[in-house]
Parts: structure tokens; sequence; C-alpha cells
């Protein structure tokens, strides 16, 4: 019984909650038990006061006000906070872009045909995007057109004359002044990086205020590494429409090779994908009866939004899939890779199988991916799958007899394309109606992963139930959908538990005017999480539908149980594009008083964003609410 | 009679991260967790201190709760005083905020809390089964145990020591 109990204090996934108890049986240490070794942690991490930015640190400020109260070099709380936050946003800005500009550097080689195995798949997207950069398309071939695209994907990230183009082309023209006036529009993705680098060294920046402008600016540049990524990887791997798929471990097959795909770039992946086929005859020749791709994390999200590719699990359990004993490869891109996934493989007899040049991992094995020969190194993954099934044939599985159905695949473009089943001349309108008639009282965005300090998926779950029964339209992305999803929350079947009257409504009229026989699914997956640029390209084209700014909608959002730095960055992106903006765990910036108040008060007097901390999910769904209502009032709904 | 627990400090563990001071400061506040406690006034405290001495040494300083305790003696309001368990406490309702206590204590561990002027010490976390500093000391410098069982693990460690040297 108190195992039971332990077990549900992890993870609220029936599956997990299974592999957890088998971990603990077997003496395997996953992250729980390394977080329970780590507690308890930090209170100077914890609060942002500590600083290793020099060889004179570490330094660390009393968080309760006493002395110390300033580094050696005589940075205070506030400075030390600020910096320490930029350079989160940083990092994650790198991430983000650093995911673009692969999918812009595979683009050149395609355009260039040195990529021969990448093709056009939406060339509408192509052309839309160039139009979008101010790239003529009239007359021109597509490959022409896409040698410019990713020319200037890659031109965005350094510092030229021109801001960057997919910031400043993608939010409304009442954004575009707001950002300029903050001076916090970003001249170069790379550059903004590199800039915080240099203001946060020893003796440079010292003025909180100017620290976190700096960090908005960066945030920005996130937004247009995330908008860019998902840019490319639509026009090169085709712009999602709804597909029906499933989610949770009863997706991996006892009697098929299983291999899971985990990390974020579809450039690898989709290759996998692409080529399984082929060798379909080679695993049945190995005692299979197939091939089983499934996914893990954002690369999980990408394969099911273009190709139904089914999504195992997510963020902190990505060791449990393992734990079943029958995935015989775990192959692996960049971010949000534990590196303890090769001591569990090594128990469970997967491969993990790194392919990437900057993300390789003591003990795993590594085949370098290269876009030049992407079919080839496919298949060499693949076949390695292979040939740990034929270890594995034959041997018991504890393969969780559970799985939800979804249905995934909204892109803003099929979005429209299914309003405008209701209204083909102006296909916003149906939207924007029900936003004013109240069926739809505001938007929420979850993204973000899921933290090993909250029960799994709780915080999602327990706030999205509450916020759909207060008929406010919920859509996610990354591992924020990945939670939902494994809770029902993306099958049509359960509208009518989980949303109420006026959002049932809308999804019902929706869903049968696509000929859907029933609504659409309760939650909208919108993808991976550079797909949290759909989100803004969705309340952007509503915002300039209204003739009003971002920061007017009733559209907020929430991570609720953020882990990664990249989740700091694009909050702080929604904050910059005006959303209210919840974080479910503790930012470290507590340790400054100040930096705090400006992050969830002061910060809405510059871009009408501004960040909710609250680790309570019924208090913070309570807070989304009051902010969803106070912006219909703003717009005199 | 069973034997009450001290805390023992073992130095050479000591990585001076400063957990204990921000554990005990945040037990000693009113909600007993971080985030409340650094914006609680009056200010909670911390009662155990982390000393340095050049070059390298870092030495946890916690009151010993000495048996034939000076600031007992010396408390002039009578607000020191031993419990059934051996802990000395300070009664704040008693305290003057004279810092006779202060100015005995061989150890330097009774503070002066300048928003309510009176002294604080080490209560041994009444509420705990475990002191909050041993808990979170990452690397167990900090020890919470009886004298004999202390001292029997010291000698059980010298003993080896003393055999390993007689072999060699």
């Amino acid at each position: 019984m108190s195992d039971e109990l332990n077990v549900k204090e992890k993870s609220l996934d029936p599956a997990v909650q299974q592999m957890i108890s088998k971990a603990d049986k077997q003496g395997i240490i996953t992250v729980w038990d390394r977080y329970e070794a780590m507690t308890p942690q930090c209170g100077y991490g914890d609060t942002g006061l500590c600083c290793r930015h020099c060889l004179q640190g570490p330094c660390r400020i009393s968080p309760f006000g006493e002395e110390p109260r300033t580094g050696i070099c005589g940075a205070t709380a506030d400075v030390m906070v600020a910096r320490g936050l930029d350079r989160a946003i940083a990092a994650g800005t790198a991430a983000h872009s650093g995911h673009a500009k692969h999918l812009a550097h595979t683009m050149m080689k395609m355009a260039k045909g040195e990529a021969t195995d990448y093709s056009i798949k939406d060339g509408d997207k192509l052309k839309a995007v160039a139009e979008r950069l101010g790239i003529s398309v009239e007359g021109r071939e597509d490959m022409e057109i896409a040698k410019d695209v990713a020319g200037a994907a890659l031109a965005d990230f350094h510092e030229k004359e021109t801001p960057v183009l997919w910031a400043a082309t993608v939010v409304t023209p009442g954004r575009v002044k707001v950002l300029s006036d903050l001076g916090a529009v970003p001249k170069g993705i790379d550059h903004e990086v590199s800039e915080i680098m240099h203001r946060t060294l020893y003796g440079v920046d010292a003025d909180a205020v100017n620290l976190l402008i700096a960090g908005i600016r960066c945030g920005v540049a996130d937004l247009a590494g995330c908008y860019m990524g998902t840019d490319l990887a639509d026009i090169m791997f085709g712009t999602p429409t709804p597909v029906v798929s499933k989610a949770n471990m009863g997706t991996l097959k006892q009697d098929m090779v299983n291999i899971a795909l985990h990390g974020h770039n579809p450039v690898l992946s989709e290759m996998i994908v692409a080529v399984a086929g082929d060798l379909e005859k080679e695993a049945v020749d190995a005692g299979a009866t197939g091939i089983n791709i499934v996914g893990v994390c954002c690369t999980g999200s990408e394969l099911m939004e273009r190709h139904g590719i089914p999504s195992c699990t997510h963020s902190v359990s990505q060791e449990m899939v393992m734990l079943t004993g029958a995935v015989d490869a775990m192959v692996v891109d960049y971010q949000c890779i534990m590196p303890s996934l090769v001591t569990v493989a090594e128990c469970m007899g997967t491969k993990i199988v790194t392919t990437m040049d900057l993300c390789k991992i003591t003990g795993a094995e590594h085949i370098e991916f290269k876009e030049e020969a992407a079919v080839e190194k496919a298949k060499e993954v693949i076949r390695v799958a292979i040939e740990v099934f034929g270890r594995r044939k034959g041997k018991p599985v504890d393969i969780p007899d559970i799985e939800n159905i979804v249905i995934a695949g909204f892109s803003v473009e099929s979005i429209v394309a299914a309003l405008s089943k209701l209204d083909a001349k102006d296909p916003l309108k149906p939207l924007v109606d029900n936003i004013k008639n109240g069926n739809i009282r505001g938007v929420c965005l979850f993204a973000g992963c899921n933290n090993v300090k909250v029960p799994q998926d709780k915080n999602f779950k327990l706030m999205a139930e509450k916020l759909l029964k207060e008929n406010v339209l919920v859509v996610a992305t990354g591992c924020g959908a990945g939670a939902l999803m494994r809770h029902g929350f993306m099958d049509p079947a359960n509208v009518d538990k989980l949303c109420g009257a006026g959002l049932k409504a809308v999804l019902t009229a929706i869903g049968e005017a696509n000929g859907l026989n029933g609504p659409l699914p309760p939650v909208l997956h919108l993808g991976s999480c550079v797909d949290n640029s759909r989100a803004v390209a969705l309340t952007v084209a509503v915002a300039n539908y209204l003739g009003v700014d971002t920061d007017k909608l009733p559209v907020v959002a929430s991570a609720a149980e953020a882990v990664s730095e990249k989740a700091v960055s694009i909050g702080t992106y929604a904050v910059a594009a005006g959303l209210p903006t919840h974080v479910g765990v503790m930012l470290p910036v507590l340790g400054s008083p100040a930096v705090t108040q400006i992050l969830t008060d002061q910060v809405k007097d510059l871009t009408g964003g501004y960040f909710i901390v609250d680790l309570d999910p019924e208090s913070s769904a309570d807070k989304l609410l009051a902010a969803i209502d106070e912006r219909r009032k703003g717009l005199g709904l | 009679m069973s034997q009450p627990k001290e805390i023992f400090v073992v130095m050479s563990r000591c990585t001076a991260c400063k957990s204990c001071e921000i554990a005990c400061a945040v037990e000693h506040s009113k909600s007993k967790n971080l985030y409340g406690a650094i914006s609680e006034r009056p200010v909670p405290k911390s009662r155990v201190y982390v000393e340095w001495v050049s070059p390298d040494g870092k030495v946890p300083i916690v009151c010993r709760h000495c048996e034939d305790a000076p600031c007992m003696h010396a408390c002039i309001s009578g607000a020191i005083s031993r419990n059934d368990e051996g802990v000395v406490l300070t009664d704040s309702d008693k305290c003057i905020g004279c810092w006779t206590c202060v100015m005995v204590c061989p150890y330097g561990v009774i503070g002066r809390h300048l928003e309510e002027h009176k002294a604080y010490r080490c209560d041994r976390c009444p509420d705990r089964e475990t002191p909050a500093c041993v808990s979170s000391c990452p690397t167990q410098a900090l020890i919470y145990q009886t004298v004999d069982s202390f001292s029997r693990d010291v000698r059980k460690d010298v003993s080896g020591e003393m055999l390993a040297g007689e072999g060699g």
C-alpha cells in the first residue's frame, strides 16, 4: 500500500507507475531515486543567489538579506539573479535556434543538390514563408526559392542591417512597435545569445532592469528560432494535418523490432520513418513481425503530427520505456536526453544510439548522422535495432497494457482549414465569434516538460480539467501535450466528460463540419516545443483579425512542470508577446525581490505580459481564468 | 535511561556549502519553506554557523548544549534553562536582551535578533526527529548521535588504523 502511494507521488501515469515499481524491485536507479538522493537541494541555487561567472567565486548571497549581501565583485542579489536568468534564456535560445539552424543547413544542402534524400513536401508553405520574408516566388522553381529561404534563415543568425526576419515578420505590427520601443528587437539570433554571454561576464552589466530587457530581446530571438524550426520542418517534411494515433507504452509490441526515437529534430527521425518499410524484410528474417517506431519527447511529437507515429512517453519518464524490456534501440538526437539512459539501457538490453556530434553519451553507440547520406545512415541505425531484437526474441517483456487514442496534427494551417468548413470566405470568423459570445472563454497553451519535483502530469491534468470545464480552449505542445495525451485529453470521446457546454458546442460544430461525426479532441496538439510558434501564429492571426495587439487577447500560457532552460526562453517570449504566463515550478529568481516583482508585475507595463509563478495547480488555474476574464473585460466582452 | 543525541561535526567532511545555515533558518520560520521564509518578518535566523579558517579549514559550529552551560549560569533574567532531553533553551519572553549569554558563550553561537531584541540559539528543532541542519547536510559532516554511539564509531575507526599500523 505504501508502495502504491509512493508511486502515485512520482507519476499519475499508470504505465509509468508500473515501471517505477518494476525498477524498485530490480534495484534499477531512476530519476526519482536520484532526485531523492539530491534533496534537500541547495537554497542558494534554488533562489538564484549562487554565481560562478568568475574565478573569484563561487559567491553566494544570503537569501535572508543578511551578510554576505553582495558577491565579491559587489554584484547585488538583483544583479546576480538577473544575470543567471539571462544565461538560462540564452541557453534555451541557443538550443531552439540550433535546432532551426540544423534544419536551415539541411534545406540549403537539399537546394544545392547535396542532400538528395530530402525534398520539399509542402510547396505552398514554402511560398507563403518566402513571401512573408520578401523573397520573390513568381515563376521560380521551388528549389530556387528554398535556397533563398534557407539563405535568409542562416542570415538571421548573425548581426546584420535588418532585424531578425523570423521575429519581425511573425508578430503583429503593434508588437513590432512595442518591442522596438523597448529595444527588444533582436539583431541576430546568435548575436543575442553571444551578447548575453558578454553582458553577464565578470564586470559587465550590473543593472538588473537592463539585464532583463536584454533577456527579453534574447527571448524574442528564441521565438525566431522556434518559428524558423516549425517553418522549415513543415516545408521539408509536410505541414501537419489531423491524424489519429496512440500514446503510452502499450504502443510497444513484444514481437516487433521496437525503435524509440527520442530528442527533437526531425532531420534524422523523418529519414528513419521513411526507410523503415524498406527494412521490414530484414526484421522479419530476424524473427520479428515487423518494425515498430515510437516517439519519445518532442521527436515523438514531430513524428506524431506528421505521420501519426505513436508517442511512447515523455520527459521525466523517458527511462521507463526501457524498463518494459521491449525497446531494442533508443535513437537520440539532442536536448532532454538524460545521460542516465545508458545505465538503464545496460540493465535492460536496449541499445542507445547517439547520432549528433554535439550530443554523445559515454556508453552509447555513436552513429554520426549525415544529411548527405541520410537514408544510408538511417538504415544503419535501424539495423542496430534489428540486431538487438535478434538477442531479445522470445524473452519475456513487461509492456503495460495502456494506450490512449490521440488526434494530433493541429497546425495553424489545418485549424484554419477546419474552420473554413464553417465559413469558407472568413475562416477565423467562427473562432472569433465564439470567443466573443463566450462559448470560448479564452485560450490556454500548455507547454514545457515534466519536472521530477511534481508528480508527473499532475499540474497539467488538474489545470486542464479545470480550464476545459470553464470553456477555455486548450492547446498544447511538447511534453505538455505528451502529458495530456497520456491522460485521454486528445481523445474526442472524452469531450463530453471534460469540456464545458460552450466549448463542447464549438468542438462539435467544427468536428461535424469536417465529417468527423463528432467533436474535435478536448485539447488540440500543436506539436513539439519549437511548435510553440504555432500558438504564437494562431494568436497573431486572431489579433490581426480583430485589429488589436496580442496582449489584449484572452490568451494565456502555462509551463506547468517546466525543467529545461528552453522552457525559460519560451516563457520569456510568451511574456514578450504579451501573454500572462504561468510557471508551475519555482524559477531561481526569488533571491531578488526586485527581479521577482519585475517579472510578475512591472513587466506588464512594458509588454502587457507577465509571469505567474504558482506551484499549486488549483490556484494557478484560477489565476489564469482571472487573467482571461480581465482581458475579456478589456475587449468589452 | 536512554541517552540523548547530540549534534556532532566531522570537520573533514564540510564543504562550506552552508546548506545547514539555510535549513536552520527555514526551520525557524513561520512558513517552514524557503520560498515563504525569505520574505518573512522578522527575518528567520540560522543558529548554525560555518566558519572559515585560512587556508582551507571549514568549520560548522552549533550550540554544544554544554552540560555545565556558562550561558545558563550567567543569564540574569532566568531565561535560560535545560529541558528533560538536556537541550539548553532560551525563553524569549523572559530574555531582556542584555547579551550576557553572548559574552560568556565559548563558541559564539548565541545570536542577537535585531528586530526582536532577543537572543536566539539552537533549540535542537523540537518539532523534528532529526535537526534540520543535520538532515540538510549533503556530505554528512553533521551527525546526530548519542555520545556513546559517536565515540564507539571513532574507536572503531581508530582501531582499524592501529591494526593497519601494526601490520605495516
